[in-house]
């Protein structure tokens, strides 16, 4: 028989100042058993202290081929980095 | 996951560019991930490879799991719980690597009960002696390292990143199991005559883990052009030995190869012939734990299923009485405190 548990993504904080990191997925009933596995499976050695289950079809996502318009924006914006500018020899603190 | 719906340009995409695409992605070493265009061949080569490999891990639990109530110390019981779980859990990365190519883990465990999809004939030989568990943890583990260290830059990117994680996982198997080998051949007479033969045993089966040789397997050009694959059977092959005659020696074990010997000119070892035909066999079925490892899995299977249920209608019965509009979301309620505290929740 299928059992059809759903497909959560599993976020885990290595270690306190961190941002949560993606570190897989699983399968589980609901979300507290997600994350009891996600434990099992993501941290047998201390590689979190904290985690975030997040059901798959929850997440939307940016489709991969559109790339290059969905994200072009931001390509033509050099102004936007600190190498664009010249600032002279010798001024300090900037 | 939801996808955006596809923008223009990418309906107006033929398939040469999408090929193109793929081909140049491959060929300047960037990962394909799962919603990326993938030729067919591609895709199904990765599900039968990655399925392959997850049904290895967690068959592979069984020659191991059968020694640990007869481990000889809490210690070594400890390590060997700590090694059949690290399995399992490898055994999930790939399955969940597998299913990022449109495949469902039901299906795979379908189709491996029921002996359309293999898993490593190594884990086809009985475990007779405890020293099993130590010529396991060096050679089988070894050669698995040996095999998964290059999938580590495989070009799909799921399964890199599942090897990345097991890589890190399985140097404490080796380690473990040649710490046990080495206790043993140190010990009595009995118990370093106990090594020898583990290690006699084990050590041709480890040789054909590697697969056929190169001019005889048939996915191996295909799959070091897609970059799925980074050395030749043969290469890895030679590899391990050239890695394991040392590490035998400071065991103080032999290996059982009396054409074994260094090879100056080439500055490798030379080994002996394989036996092919007891790889065939033992692929047809013809292995002796063939049966019993596939019916031990079929029945764990089908013993867990009530278990499998009971979560079901148990998430299904709260998500009713939750009145949730879709079943995931209702039990989040009861974390969102812990998410608040973790300060970065979006409600
Ligand atoms: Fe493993
Ligand atoms: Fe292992």
């Amino acid at each position: 028989m299928t059992t059809d548990w759903p497909l959560w993504e599993v976020f885990v904080r290595s270690r306190r100042g961190l941002s949560h990191t993606h570190a897989g997925s699983l399968h589980a009933p609901d979300a507290a058993m997600a994350l009891r596995n996600a434990r099992d499976l993501y941290t047998r050695r201390g590689e979190g202290v904290s985690i975030w289950v997040v059901p798959a079809d929850a997440v939307t996502a940016s489709s991969p081929d559109e790339k290059d318009p969905f994200f072009e924006p931001s390509a033509d914006k050099p102004y936007r980095h600190p190498t664009f500018y010249e600032i002279p020899d010798g001024v300090k603190h900037l | 996951m939801t996808t955006a719906p596809p923008s223009v340009e990418e309906r107006d995409q033929g398939p040469a560019d999408l090929q193109r695409a793929f081909d140049e992605a491959v060929a300047a070493e960037e990962r394909i991930e799962p919603r990326d265009w993938m030729p067919d061949a591609y895709r199904a080569t990765l599900v039968r490879q990655i399925a392959q490999h997850a049904h290895s891990e967690i068959i592979g639990m069984q020659p191991e799991a059968n020694w640990i109530t007869r481990a000889p110390s809490l210690r070594r019981k400890a390590i060997l719980i700590a090694k059949v779980q690290d399995e399992a859990g490898h055994g999930l990365y790939l399955y969940s690597a597998a299913e990022t190519l449109g495949v469902s883990r039901d299906e795979l465990l379908d189709k491996l009960h029921a002996g359309r999809q293999r898993y490593s004939s190594i884990f086809n030989y009985p475990t007779l002696t405890w020293a099993d568990m130590g010529a396991i943890g060096w050679l089988v583990d070894g050669a698995a390292i040996t095999n998964q260290v290059p999938l580590c830059r495989c070009s799909y990117g799921p399964y890199a990143r599942a090897m990345v994680r097991i890589c890190k996982e399985e140097s404490f198997h080796q380690r473990q199991g040649y710490e046990l080998l080495l206790a043993l051949s140190r010990g009595t007479e009995a118990q370093h005559a106990m090594a020898q033969d583990a290690v006699n045993r084990w050590w041709w089966p480890s040789l054909m883990m590697f697969g056929p040789p190169d001019d005889e397997s048939s996915h191996s050009a295909q799959s070091m052009e897609w970059k799925i694959k980074r050395h030749s059977n043969d290469e890895l092959r030679q590899r391990f030995v050239d890695i394991c005659v040392p590490q035998a020696e400071s065991l103080g074990l032999t290996l059982p190869d009396p054409d074994l010997r260094w090879n100056e000119e080439r500055g490798r070892h030379d080994f002996g012939a394989i036996d092919w035909e007891e790889f065939k066999q033992i692929l047809k079925g013809n292995g002796p734990c063939n049966e019993q490892r596939i019916t031990q899995r079929r029945r764990a299977h089908e013993e867990g299923a009530w278990v499998r249920e009971a979560a079901a209608a148990y998430a299904a019965k709260r998500a009713a009485r939750h009145g949730a509009a879709t079943t995931h979301h209702n039990h989040q309620d009861e974390h969102r405190a812990q998410h608040a505290h973790d300060g970065e929740a979006r409600g």
